[in-house]
């Protein structure tokens, strides 16, 4: 059964694959391709991955659609037709595709208990999880603790993207405070938006709260938070949006959050442990741990969340009549 | 007791597959934009729906009922929205709806 639903899945994503190829309107590619991130997060599902799966479907084919939209807005919505032959990319393509298949070749088996990856630190993970840190999700317990350096690292990715797109788009003021096209038009939109707006917030309050104990964490949470913003801004227009989230305030808080986590690493610095070490920021060290776990999640939503609005910020403002 | 909420839910569940089977061929077969969207609303809501509800049968009185009743209840505000909200874009957009050309005088 569990076959069919992956054959069904794989079958889909390759379909998707192939129309995102060969359709030359940009914005069914942009479409198509959220439905692609959509089906990747069902087959994450698939695989037991349920973290991974809400990452993919809330980014994927939730923020990463609306941007890719806002930018096809920017330019234009037919994709160009290519000046060269295509034989030389299709060479290119098939011989880098015929080597990553030669290489899985080598690859364990799928849920094979002697892969290496199930040999190597994953075991003492699990093994020790329950009474070093004491959440039910070994996911976040990797991730925040364990990993506490690359989840450090990947914020702070997170942030320089932040401010390259800041850097190169910049960000515009706008001279008229626009309240979106057709006020009255947008009315039943803006009702459900206002109806959903506390619940969407409340839910990313519950992911960010719950990922010790279930799929969630900082990076979901930011994300959710972001998306219930830009609904508010689609809905009733980047400025009103912005009286809410003046653009000023995203850029502090951006680097807010990075630095939220890396005070926790030198909070635990000075308490005698190592940098991130949060067993030592309280008398008991499962305690110290959920406390470490749960404050560095909350910087890792707020730069997120920051990042995401920034982008969005950027591309919209640059547009001149569209509300996006 | 048992059998009849069962039959009640493969009732439900089969249901929303024909609505869902009719609203997708309503995409493939209907002449334009706003016709179209007709047929997608009846999967959001009627196919969507049912078929959540076949699911909150088959759960009984759980955590996973509540859930799937919070998702109910998610479709049935935001799918008719977001046929509306499309609807409201095309006409914007200056999206003439394909009208009967032998209509009565």
């Amino acid at each position: 059964m569990e076959h069919l639903i992956d054959i069904v899945l794989l079958g889909l994503l390759m379909i998707t694959g192939f129309a995102i190829v060969r359709i030359r309107s940009l914005l069914a590619v942009a479409m198509l391709t959220s439905i692609y991130s959509l089906l990747s997060a069902a087959l994450f599902v698939v695989l037991d991955a349920v973290d991974v799966a809400l990452t993919e479907a809330a980014i994927g084919a939730g923020i990463s659609t609306i941007l890719m939209l806002a930018t096809v807005a920017l330019t234009s919505d037919e994709e160009k037709a290519p000046r060269h032959t295509p034989l030389l990319p299709l060479f290119v393509v098939f011989a880098t595709g015929t080597a990553l298949i030669y290489g899985t070749l080598d690859m364990p088996h799928y849920g094979d208990p002697a892969a290496p990856i199930h040999q190597h630190v994953a075991q003492a993970y699990l093994h020790d999880t329950p009474k070093e840190i004491g959440v039910p999700n070994v996911v976040t317990s990797v991730l925040a603790s364990y990993r506490g350096y690359d989840t450090l690292g990947e914020v702070t990715v997170i942030l320089s993207a932040g401010a390259g797109v800041l850097a190169l788009l910049g960000y515009r003021t706008r001279r008229r405070n626009s309240r979106g096209p057709g006020n009255r038009k947008l009315v039943v939109l803006r009702i459900i938006a206002k109806l959903f707006l506390p619940l969407i917030l409340l839910f990313a309050l519950y992911v960010l709260f719950h990922g010790d104990y279930g799929p969630g964490g900082g990076f979901q949470a930011g994300v959710i938070f972001a998306t219930g913003f830009i609904l508010y801004a689609l809905a009733f227009g980047l400025g009103n949006a912005q009286r809410v989230i003046p653009h000023r305030l995203l850029r502090i808080l951006m680097a807010v959050g990075v630095l939220i986590y890396a005070a926790v690493g030198i909070e635990s610095m000075l308490l005698g442990g190592k940098f991130l070490e949060y067993r030592v920021l309280a008398d008991d060290p499962v305690t110290g741990q959920h406390l470490g776990i749960m404050l560095i999640e909350v910087g890792v939503s707020i730069t997120v969340t920051a990042v995401m609005l920034i982008i969005y910020y950027g591309f919209v403002s640059r547009q001149h009549s569209g509300d996006m | 007791m048992a059998l009849v909420v069962d039959v009640l839910s493969w009732i439900c569940l089969l249901g929303g597959g024909l609505f869902l089977l009719i609203g997708a061929l309503g995409v493939l077969r209907l002449p334009d934009f706003y016709t179209r969207l007709h047929a997608v609303s009846i999967c959001d809501t009627l196919g969507a729906g049912l078929v959540l509800v076949g699911l909150m049968l088959q759960g009984g009185l759980s955590l996973v009922t509540v859930k799937l009743l919070l998702m109910f209840y998610f479709m049935i505000f935001t799918g008719p929205t977001a046929v509306h909200a499309l609807a409201e874009a095309a006409l914007q957009g200056k999206l003439k709806p394909v009208v009967d050309e032998c209509e009565p005088q």
